[in-house]
């Protein structure tokens, strides 16, 4: 039962970009589509468990002064590995996330897990805190990227979804429109899912 | 004299006639010259956008009002007031659609998300002002403009015949003649009346003139952001024209200046409430406005420096704060 804890803890009482607010910044830069917030979800998903479980593994090794650093490192490792496979193997999604992709090593909510579980919890513990949390980063990436694909392009992984009467809002693909749906999901989320659990 | 019942309480205890409702209602009345130019020169059809803008912002603060548990106030007309603001920000062909969302957002975002009347960090009618402009340029720009009259055809406005090109004057020779028949160059008088294209509210400088001098004279609004907006942009743009008094008056009948300065600047809530920082406050926005129509991508830039000085007002007024009665000042 604790294992399933850990697993759902990610996705609604501690979900990391509706409760915790961590990793905005990828937030708002991939999800003007599904397709890129569901790739961006997915890699964070492999690098999240990858690292956890090392973390957890060799915490007793790691030198207290020196664990961030570590961390990193070992992060990084992934984040190399998942860049090459996207690379590799969906060259259309490693064009459309550009940057991002090497970012995640600095993404805190990577960081944050090694730093507050995986570094304290046993290694089986630490993959489904992993999966949970990156499962519930991946639900909020296809949210917000759905409400801005849908109605700032008029799509839903890149299908039109509405007639040709359909006069898209661009700023919801904009900057400003990733700000405003960020704000409200996040209001929505407070309103409809913590007020009762 | 002995039935007299003395009250001991705290100050204040004069208290003045003036309500939320009846400071809305002379905005209103100020806004009416505006509202018949526009049906004078865009048509009747102008009235059905300020009815729908009208009718779902009201709308939208009872929905929120209940939503939200807050006494609802719509009889106190700030609803209105919004409505009636951004229905002048559209260009007269607008759909009715982009209107509903427009009005929407400014009651149900920018106000009533951060606290409702009084709360609101910049103007509810121009920040949905902006919001439409960057999700359908096409539909609030140059080709949604149509000239006055009932022909109705689609017209650049002055401002952005202006950007294309055509300059202020600073390179044609005024004549008489020239201003006549060179159709790049609007005459100041039709700028000065509104016979020319744009949004619904903001062609006709007289009416909204009328509108101003109504609220100063009511006490409603100060006359410092309104001249100080205008004038600013009027010297910058007779320097930066090359000293032309075409380019001075241009810049200040054209475009959406006398409807921002008027009556978007001086909201309440999001300008600078003492009189050294209304003055900042207009001189900013004149600057950022010339800067704009000089220098930037866009025509016209009166409501985007409206709303980087709305954001701007905090600081001003904390740096503005007037010394009290008998407080030295510090030595620094």
């Amino acid at each position: 039962m604790k294992l399933w804890k850990d697993f759902s803890n990610g996705i609604i009482k501690e979900n990391p970009t509706f409760r915790l607010v961590l990793g905005t910044c990828p937030t708002m830069a991939v999800t003007t589509a599904v397709f890129n917030g569901l790739g961006m979800g997915i890699a964070v998903i492999a690098v999240l468990i990858c690292s956890n479980l090392i973390i957890s593994l060799i915490n007793k090794i790691v030198p207290n002064e020196v664990r961030i650093p570590i961390y990193v490192v070992v992060i990084a490792t992934f984040v190399s590995a998942v860049e090459m496979l996207i690379k590799a193997f969906s060259p259309a999604l490693d064009s459309a996330l550009g940057i991002f992709i090497p970012l995640i090593v600095v993404n805190c909510i990577i960081l944050a897990r090694a730093e507050s579980f995986a570094s304290k919890n046993p290694p089986l513990n630490s993959i489904m805190d992993g999966l949970g949390m990156g499962v519930g980063f991946t639900l909020a990436l296809v949210f917000m990227s759905g409400v801005r694909e849908l109605l700032g392009a008029g799509t839903f992984l890149n299908m039109p979804i509405f007639g040709a009467g359909f006069e898209p809002a661009l700023i919801l693909i904009l900057p400003p429109g990733g700000f405003l749906v960020y704000g409200l999901a996040i209001a929505l989320f407070n309103k409809l899912i913590v007020k009762k659990a | 004299m002995s039935s007299m019942i003395f009250r001991v309480s705290s100050s204040p205890h004069i208290r003045s006639n003036e309500s939320t409702q009846r400071i809305m209602l002379d905005v209103i009345i100020a806004l009416i010259p505006a509202l018949l130019a526009a049906i004078y020169f865009f048509g009747v059809k102008v009235l059905t956008v300020v009815l729908i803008s009208v009718v779902f912002a009201v709308a939208t603060e009872y929905a929120m009002q209940k939503i939200l548990n807050r006494p609802i106030t719509i009889n106190d007309l700030s609803a209105v007031v919004t409505g009636l603001l951004l229905a002048y920000n559209v260009p007269p062909t607008a759909p009715w659609w982009m209107v509903a969302i427009g009005s929407i957002f400014a009651i149900a975002i920018v106000k009533h998300c951060f606290g409702g009347l009084g709360h609101n960090f910049m103007n509810p009618a121009l920040a949905a002002r902006a919001v439409l402009l960057a999700s359908w340029p096409v539909r609030m720009s140059s080709a949604a403009f149509v000239s006055p009259g009932v022909n109705a055809v689609t017209a650049a406005t002055p401002l952005s015949l202006f950007k294309a090109g055509a300059g202020c004057g600073n390179r044609i020779v005024i004549t008489s003649a020239t201003v006549a028949t060179s159709d790049t160059l609007t005459s100041l008088w039709d700028l000065f009346i509104g016979n020319i294209g744009g949004c619904i509210g903001e062609t006709s400088a007289l009416a909204l003139l009328i509108g101003g001098l109504y609220l100063i004279y009511r006490g409603v609004i100060s006359y410092r952001i309104p001249l100080t907006y205008i004038g600013t942009v009027g010297i910058l743009s007779y320097i930066l024209g090359g000293f032309h008094v075409y380019c001075f008056t241009f810049h200040m009948l054209a475009g959406g200046l006398f409807l921002g300065a008027i009556f978007m600047a001086t909201d309440y809530s999001s300008s600078p409430l003492t009189a050294k920082g209304q003055i900042i406050m207009g001189l900013g926005a004149g600057l950022l406005t010339v800067l704009i129509r000089f220098f930037g991508a866009y025509p016209e830039g009166v409501s985007y420096s409206i709303l980087l000085m709305n954001v701007a007002t905090p600081l001003i007024d904390r740096f503005t704060i007037p010394r009290k009665f008998g407080e030295v000042k510090k030595s620094a």
